[in-house]
């Protein structure tokens, strides 16, 4: 069942792509949807019905080299299974969407060049690629499935190849994210050199030891579990759009947007959340790595949502509140809760699917027109999308009750997200960057809300006036979704951010015995100082840099102290059980749970804060907007401008290589190569040519004078240089 | 014990017994008339001794004190040797025959040359050496002019004769300073007067006038002006021959004399052979671009391509030998396939040399350009073909010695070198259509040369028909 899950939509993409002229433009379409509803459908029977233990399902040998060995499989634990119906879902229902939304184009010749099937293949390609990737029982295979959705990606983004700015969508994406993979791709190396395997399991194992050995990397050692750590978030940086990094993803919104909702939105973009869960063992031994993860994941979430409350294109505003939402997961996974992460994914998934997918509606309707200054009023027009975007922004936004477990998706998993910053960081920045960003959110979701389907009409009136409900096809998985939207936090709230026994026995975690005694809030510290006293007992048996090299099966006979025999086997001997880790005192989930009553609440105060503004802002005062953009201009034209960051890239990056690139092409290549070689062999060459043959005189004197001084020559030279002397 | 040794040079003998019985025999009965047919007989002759030799010998024998060595090295070498010479005399009967210079004595030269070229490689002692060297080169000056009524001809059997006699008087210089310091002529005692690893000065000279001797025989640069000259003026068959048997005995001559009475100094000749390898790679690449007649164009060729085995010997190395050896034996083959195509080209009956008439040839015989190519494309060194294979293993030989400049400049050199051989390339498949277009009339021997090369040069890749090893054993017999 699982082999089905993953290679149906293969099998899909193959059909589309190469055998649509067998099967038919519309015989495409069915069958990669069909596929890809049998997918889901298999996926949501795998996540019901599998337990938390992880198994692990060959599909083939692959690499034998060396010490190298390892098989294509995959591994299915509770992570995987909420990857794969987060995948599948949103990508079973962005296909049929696609029906509606790639019906009719105008990038490409009506009737001469059949793009659907194309399309199609793509989406299914991209679907199985991230399969793959959220699959993957070693490191490799995850890279496949990683550079698989980049190639997706790629081609999506690029789709409309005749568009100038797609193109350069598709390649600023491409490039961007090689940036990023050349972390990933250094740590995978990283991690094959000190633990001598690239399958999770091993590397797993070998994780607490990689805490003790230091690498030698660039210019100074490091801690091995914090750098290869951090070189691991440098590729989710790049998958996960987070902040320096993050350039790509708005500009990615060149592609269809049912490309925009699937891959940059639910799916490929979580990625990076996906692979630091994945990589919890090892994350848990990189204090500093998360602490900057952390850092970096809050900064996204303020900075992304600054850039939104300007932005005049609707898929922009939504693209950045994408970046922004990402920076919220990698603060939930930097600060040790990975659950919540996880959480935050899921409910993500659906909303934001919801709401590119209700955004791609309003488009549609609205003849491709994306600027919401030309909307307006399209409430009574597009009624069904109106209500599937209100749901989506009431998610969003983190509407419920404050204090219970009753509200929207966004609203649990959201303020999930902010107590848990709030007891990992102790209410530091992360935790006002979040709360900040979190107001936004609610100020630019609601902003695109009022702009688009309150007030009065802008903009051409002729598009207005043909202003139409989209298809069936296209409404009903913004039903589905909105399901989603609704209730996807409120029943897996336990799941994933319930006691933390419920949540360890979830994703097959061992039980920890002391978890029990941290009602107050301080706790953690005492338990800290316990376990530091544990490590210093670690130190002394004489760690050195050879020993890890090996393999982590040694450290177990080691440890020598019964007390932490249990710990020692679990951690040292073999891989940890459950999809994701929580070191034993990592009390960050449970502590979240007893944050004061004011940061529970601080969240719905910014929700609401959001809400009365933009509601000032758009409904009772329309000029006031204007007006504040007039007297605050620099900083109207910083957030618009997106910080700038481009422009510092264009500068920094873009121009000294392109002139790098001219340098070398005209100055290297044109006149240090070419001009050399056909210096040489235009003239040189031919000079010596005719040189010879004036030797060749055809007298036989001048050809025995030759002889003679060759002999003369030679003799010369060897009494001076060989010979006894 | 004089039946012991005769029994070791039996091949030779039986061989020059053929051949004076032969002459004797032509000249007492119908002369002139007799002469294809001692063509096929000689081949034949020779075919079978090649066979002979190449079946029964086993480990080293010495004759005459040494001064006749019978060993691997020098079984390689004949076998080479007769084979091709063998493939030249089938080749040329034909040719002879329509223009009226088949004369008999013509397979009774080739056949005593043979002999001398066997000599040569088996040669153990000074006056061994110079005795094969002369008895080849005696009748190679006769070959040379054999059309005695055409100046270019007589020319070039002049030219060959006078050079000739100069670098046979190096050649006993060196062989008499030699002597005079080592109190010696046998190889065997030679080699014995070096002291760590370096010679006196007075044997340095006289290694020194030997190699210009013999590099001269191998058509090396400094000593290589008589080769084009030659090559161009002699009947075409002579011309193949030239470049094919004669350059292998030189070859395995320089080898056997370098390692057999020199051998323990290599640093002292490594350098001067590493300069005739440059030497020749370079001038050979250069100065053939701007012939316009194929056969100066294939003496150019031979002249680099000499310079490549060269580039073997000097890496002194066991190596080194047996990627000579690979090398002139791949050399050697793919040249009779080459003089087989340009002894097929002619106009109106008589024979063409300008390249210009080998426009759009791909036209009007697609199978014969087709393997002209491969056979071009080989003798540039292109992998895959197995041209490429003899040039890997010279440059690797030398790399290993520690000539990494030598393998350097030869790569350059074998760059330039691509040119003019794709030039005709380049001519028989995008060129013009002209005028003076060449006809192709082809014997079937000459085609099934011409082909049996091209394939071989395909099908070689494989395992290049296991000559490595017979050439690594043959290697490790001349240096331990």
């Amino acid at each position: 069942m699982e082999s089905i899950i993953l290679f149906a939509p293969l099998v899909g993409a193959l059909i589309a792509g190469f055998g649509w002229r067998l099967t038919g433009i519309r015989g495409a379409q069915w069958i990669t949807t069909g596929l890809l509803f049998l997918a889901c459908a298999f996926s949501w029977i795998v996540f019901f019905t599998h337990g938390p233990e992880t198994q692990h399902i060959q599909i083939l040998r692959w690499i034998e080299s060396g010490t190298l060995s390892t098989d294509w499989s995959i591994r299915l634990d509770r992570l995987t299974s909420i990857m794969l119906v987060v995948v599948t879902s949103v990508s079973s229902l962005v296909h049929l969407y696609s029906f509606g939304y790639m019906a009719h184009d105008d990038n490409f010749r009506e009737g001469e060049e059949s793009y659907k099937p194309r399309f199609f293949a793509y989406l299914s390609f991209f679907t199985f690629a991230m399969l793959m990737l959220v699959t993957a029982d070693n490191l490799v295979q995850m890279f496949f499935g990683w550079e698989g959705v980049g190639v997706a990606s790629y081609l999506l983004i690029g789709f409309y190849y005749r568009k100038p700015s797609a193109n350069a969508a598709a390649i600023k994406a491409f490039v961007v994210n090689r940036v990023g993979d050349f972390g990933f791709a250094l740590g995978i190396f990283g991690l094959f050199f000190l633990t001598d395997s690239i399958k999770f399991d091993d590397v797993f194992a070998a994780a607490p030891a990689l805490a003790e050995t230091q690498l030698t990397f660039l210019w100074t050692d490091w801690n091995a579990a914090n750098l290869l750590a951090f070189l691991l978030f440098v590729g989710a940086m790049g998958k996960s759009a987070q902040f320096i990094l993050h350039t790509w993803l708005p500009d990615a919104m060149e592609g269809p947007t049912p490309v925009s909702a699937l891959i940059h939105a639910a799916t490929m973009v979580t990625a990076g959340v996906f692979l630091v869960c994945r990589m919890s063992p090892l994350m848990e031994y990189a204090p500093q790595a998360t602490a900057f993860i952390t850092f970096l994941g809050a900064s996204t979430a303020f900075f992304a949502a600054t850039v939104g409350l300007v932005q005049n294109d609707i898929k922009r505003v939504i693209a950045y509140s994408t970046c922004s939402q990402l920076g919220y997961m990698f603060v939930a996974a930097g600060v040790g809760v990975y659950s919540v992460a996880m959480f935050h994914l899921f409910t993500h998934a659906f909303f934001k699917a919801m709401l590119f997918l209700g955004a791609g509606s309003v488009i549609h309707g609205m003849h491709h027109e994306q600027d919401m200054r030309n909307y307006g009023g399209l409430r009574k027009k597009l009624p069904y999308t109106f209500w599937a975007m209100m749901i989506g922004t009431l998610a969003i936004t983190g509407v419920g009750i404050p204090l219970t477990t009753f509200g929207f998706a966004g609203f649990l998993s959201k303020d999930a997200v902010i107590e848990s910053a709030f007891a990992g960081t102790n209410g530091g920045f992360a935790f006002w960057a979040l709360v900040v960003a979190a107001l936004f959110t609610s100020f630019y979701s609601w902003r695109l809300m009022f702009l688009t389907f309150y007030g009065k009409p802008r903009g051409n009136k002729h598009t207005h006036e043909h202003a139409h409900e989209s298809p069936n096809v296209m409404l009903i998985p913004l039903g589905v979704l909105a399901l989603g939207a609704i209730f996807s936090g409120m029943l897996w709230y336990n799941s994933f951010f319930g006691k933390e026994d419920t949540v360890r026995a979830w994703f097959g975690m061992e039980a920890v015995a002391h978890q029990d005694k941290g009602h107050g809030d301080d706790h953690a510290k005492a338990d800290d100082h316990g376990d530091d006293h544990a490590k210093a007992d670690d130190h002394g048996d004489a760690h050195t840099n050879e020993e890890h090299h090996g393999e982590g099966d040694s450290h177990a006979a080691e440890h020598s102290d019964p007390a932490h025999a249990a710990v020692a086997a679990a951690h040292h001997g073999e891989a940890p059980a459950g999809a994701i880790f929580m070191h034993p005192d990592n009390h960050v989930l449970h502590d979240a749970h007893y944050v004061p009553k004011w940061v529970k609440i601080s969240p719905f105060v910014a929700m609401v804060l959001g809400f009365v503004v933009a509601y000032w802002f758009y409904i009772v005062n329309p000029k006031l907007p204007a007006r504040l953009a007039e007297n605050q201009r620099p900083l109207y034209l910083f957030l618009l401008n997106k910080w700038y960051v481009d422009e510092i890239y264009d500068f920094l990056f873009v121009q000294p290589s392109k002139a790098l690139g001219r340098f070398l092409w005209k100055r290297g290549d044109g006149d240090v190569i070419d001009g050399s070689i056909n210096g040489v062999a235009m003239g040189i060459i031919p000079f010596f040519t005719r040189l010879a043959g004036r030797f060749q005189s055809g007298y036989i004197f001048s050809y025995a004078f030759a002889m003679v001084i060759g002999i003369a020559v030679l003799i010369t030279w060897m009494s001076i240089t060989g010979g006894a002397q | 014990m004089i039946s012991a040794d005769l029994n070791i040079i039996l091949p030779e003998i039986l061989l020059s017994v053929f051949a004076m019985v032969a002459l004797l025999g032509a000249v007492y009965t119908e002369k002139d008339k007799l002469a294809p047919t001692l063509v096929w007989i000689t081949a034949a002759v020779m075919a079978a001794m090649a066979l002979w030799i190449g079946t029964s010998g086993s480990g080293t024998n010495e004759a005459f004190g040494g001064m006749f060595i019978d060993d691997g090295f020098a079984r390689f070498a004949k076998v080479t040797i007769l084979i091709s010479a063998a493939a030249v005399l089938v080749m040329s009967q034909e040719y002879m025959q329509r223009r009226g210079i088949l004369r008999f004595e013509y397979p009774m030269l080739i056949a005593l040359a043979a002999v001398g070229m066997m000599m040569m490689v088996s040669a153990g002692d000074l006056m061994a050496l110079y005795m094969g060297l002369e008895l080849q080169s005696l009748s190679l000056y006769v070959v040379a002019s054999l059309r005695r009524d055409s100046v270019k001809s007589t020319e070039a059997g002049l030219k060959y004769f006078v050079l000739g006699a100069l670098s046979s008087g190096l050649l006993l210089y060196g062989a008499s300073l030699t002597y005079g310091y080592a109190g010696t002529t046998l190889f065997s005692g030679i080699v014995q007067t070096a002291t760590e690893g370096h010679l006196s000065l007075g044997m340095l000279f006289g290694l020194v006038f030997l190699a210009s001797g013999l590099a001269f025989k191998v058509s090396a640069v400094p000593f290589h002006m008589w080769t084009p000259d030659v090559y161009e003026g002699a009947p075409t068959p002579i011309t193949a021959f030239f470049a094919t048997a004669p350059k292998m005995a030189a070859m395995a001559l320089f080898a056997r004399l370098m390692h057999d009475a020199f051998g323990q100094a290599v640093g002292d000749w490594s350098q001067v052979i590493a300069l005739l390898s440059l030497l020749s790679m370079f001038l050979g690449a250069v100065a053939a671009i701007g012939q316009t007649n194929i056969k100066r164009l294939m003496a150019y060729s031979s002249i680099a391509h000499m310079g490549y085995a060269l580039m073997g010997l000097a890496a002194g190395s066991a190596l080194g030998v047996q990627a000579l050896l690979i090398y002139m034996a791949i050399y050697v083959t793919m040249n009779v396939g080459t003089f087989a195509f340009i002894l097929s080209m002619e106009r109106d009956g008589a024979p063409v040399t300008d390249i210009s008439g080998l426009h759009m040839l791909s036209k009007r015989e697609p199978a014969k350009a087709l393997a002209m190519l491969v056979l071009l494309f080989s003798l540039a060194g292109v992998p895959p073909l197995v041209g490429f294979f003899g040039k890997l293993y010279v440059l690797r030989a030398a790399y290993e010695a520690g000539l990494a400049w030598l393998a350097v400049a030869g790569v350059v050199a074998s760059v330039i070198g691509a040119f003019y051989y794709l030039r005709i390339v380049f001519y028989m498949y995008f060129g013009e259509e002209r005028d003076d277009a060449v006809e192709m009339r082809s014997s079937p021997v000459l085609y099934g040369l011409l082909m049996a090369s091209a394939i071989i040069m395909v099908a070689g890749v494989v395992n290049l028909f296991g000559i490595e090893g017979a050439a690594a054993a043959a290697a490790a017999t001349l240096v331990n």
